[in-house]
């Protein structure tokens, strides 16, 4: 079955707390990884590694380029596990 | 039969040259925070041409034999880890026992890359265990500097050159534990070293020198951290259970020094104590690859000299992938 979106956004919403210390508040699906939350390229990797372990999807290293926006991810995620 | 084994000594020899992050920024268009931010490294040390990596590595073992008060003739087996030693054949490890005055010794290289050193203390464990060497010398020498772009914005920033050494000989109690080894081979093009020497040969001939294109040094360095941060700090972990050991029964982590973020976030994977002494030469020294291993130790027993003879966790990983980790006790006091 697959996630919620809403579930999504309020699981990856703590990872990006934790992994980049960034408030959760801040964190919003038009929201630019790189550019609006400064999470670089390497806290990125930390993120999907976390999000891989929490949904239980997978997130290929060649698909990580691709999830430019907080919307990107959570659709990725709530795809990848339909 | 053999001996169970330890590591008697450690040497080092770092080039004279400190480059620091703003000597190569313009190249690459980048900045010191940046370099800084991602990496952790300040500054790292180039080789002239009065220092090719054959010198590094017999200075390095001159280090090590002498903080052990023993000569090359007390040597009778030479490995060199190395992927930037110039000449094909012979060795490295020939051309320094030349060199030193003992030119009978068992002498090879291995190419594991970064994990070159870990591969070679494993090797040398096993040659003492079994008893075909008494006293194993365990280089790792590296020039990469010679193998780098330095407009490349992936690596320019990254490496290093140096090397370290450490001699391996018979001990009453285990003094190395199990290796916990092996390789992700299906990731061959993460890290790569390209074009081939016969591409660079028939380049050369066909069209203008200016065309010829260097066998650099490339890495894709996010597929590198996933696997560095989550896949080694698995293989540490188990390099440790090998041992029958914890991260709470440690001394000190000595990871290969690949990148400060990738070691910060492995301890962490791995909820290392903060009573562990995690080694961080990458800062000042950069990626030296086969050398880091070894050169970390030595700069971490000149700053803590209370390691000495306390147990430590190596893991070295690099291009293959590969990787090799072990539990050994530091060397005794010079």
């Amino acid at each position: 079955m697959a996630l919620a979106s809403a579930d999504v956004l309020a699981g990856l919403k703590e990872i990006v707390e934790e992994v980049a210390g960034i408030p959760a508040a801040s964190i919003e699906l038009d929201k630019n990884f790189t550019e609006d939350l400064e999470v670089d390229s390497l806290s990125m990797v930390e993120v999907v590694v976390a999000c891989e372990e929490r949904f239980g999807v997978k997130i290929p290293d060649e698909k990580v380029t691709e999830l430019v926006t907080v919307g990107d991810a959570v659709n990725f995620i709530v795809n990848a596990s339909n | 039969m053999g001996s169970e084994s330890q590591i008697l000594s450690v040497g080092a020899y770092r080039p004279k040259r400190l480059v620091p992050n703003s000597e190569i920024v313009d190249r690459i268009e980048s900045s010191d925070e940046w370099i800084q931010q991602r990496t952790g490294i300040e500054s790292r040390r180039f080789a002239d041409e009065s220092e090719s990596l054959l010198d590094m590595a017999i200075w390095a073992a001159e280090d090590a034999l002498k903080n052990a008060q023993l000569t090359i003739d007390d040597i009778d087996t030479v490995i060199v880890a190395t992927i930037t030693f110039p000449f094909q054949a012979p060795s490295a490890a020939t051309a320094l026992l030349q060199r030193l005055g003992n030119p009978k010794a068992a002498a090879f290289d291995i190419n594991a890359a970064c994990a070159g050193f870990c591969y070679a203390v494993s090797m040398a464990h096993d040659f003492v265990k079994a008893g075909t060497s008494k006293k194993v010398l365990v280089i790792g020498a590296e020039k990469i500097s010679d193998f780098t772009d330095p407009s490349d914005r992936a690596t320019a920033f990254i490496f290093a050159d140096g090397a370290g050494a450490v001699i391996i000989g018979e001990s009453a109690e285990a003094g190395i534990g199990p290796v916990e080894w092996g390789s992700d081979a299906d990731s061959r093009d993460a890290i790569q070293m390209n074009p081939s020497w016969i591409e660079v040969r028939n380049t050369e001939t066909q069209l203008t020198k200016a065309d010829v294109k260097w066998p650099n040094i490339s890495q894709e360095g996010q597929k590198v951290f996933r696997w560095a941060v989550f896949s080694m700090s698995k293989a540490a972990l188990k390099a440790l259970d090998a041992a029958g050991l914890t991260v709470n029964d440690i001394d000190a982590f000595i990871p290969h020094q690949a990148n400060v973020r990738i070691i910060e976030t492995m301890a962490k994977e791995m909820d290392m104590p903060s009573s562990v002494v995690i080694a961080d030469d990458i800062r000042t020294n950069g990626n030296t690859s086969a050398a880091s291993i070894p050169l970390a130790m030595d700069a971490l027993l000149k700053k803590h000299p209370e390691l000495h003879g306390k147990i430590a966790l190596l893991i070295g990983y690099g291009a293959g992938l590969v990787y090799a980790g072990q539990v050994v006790k530091l060397p005794p006091k010079p």
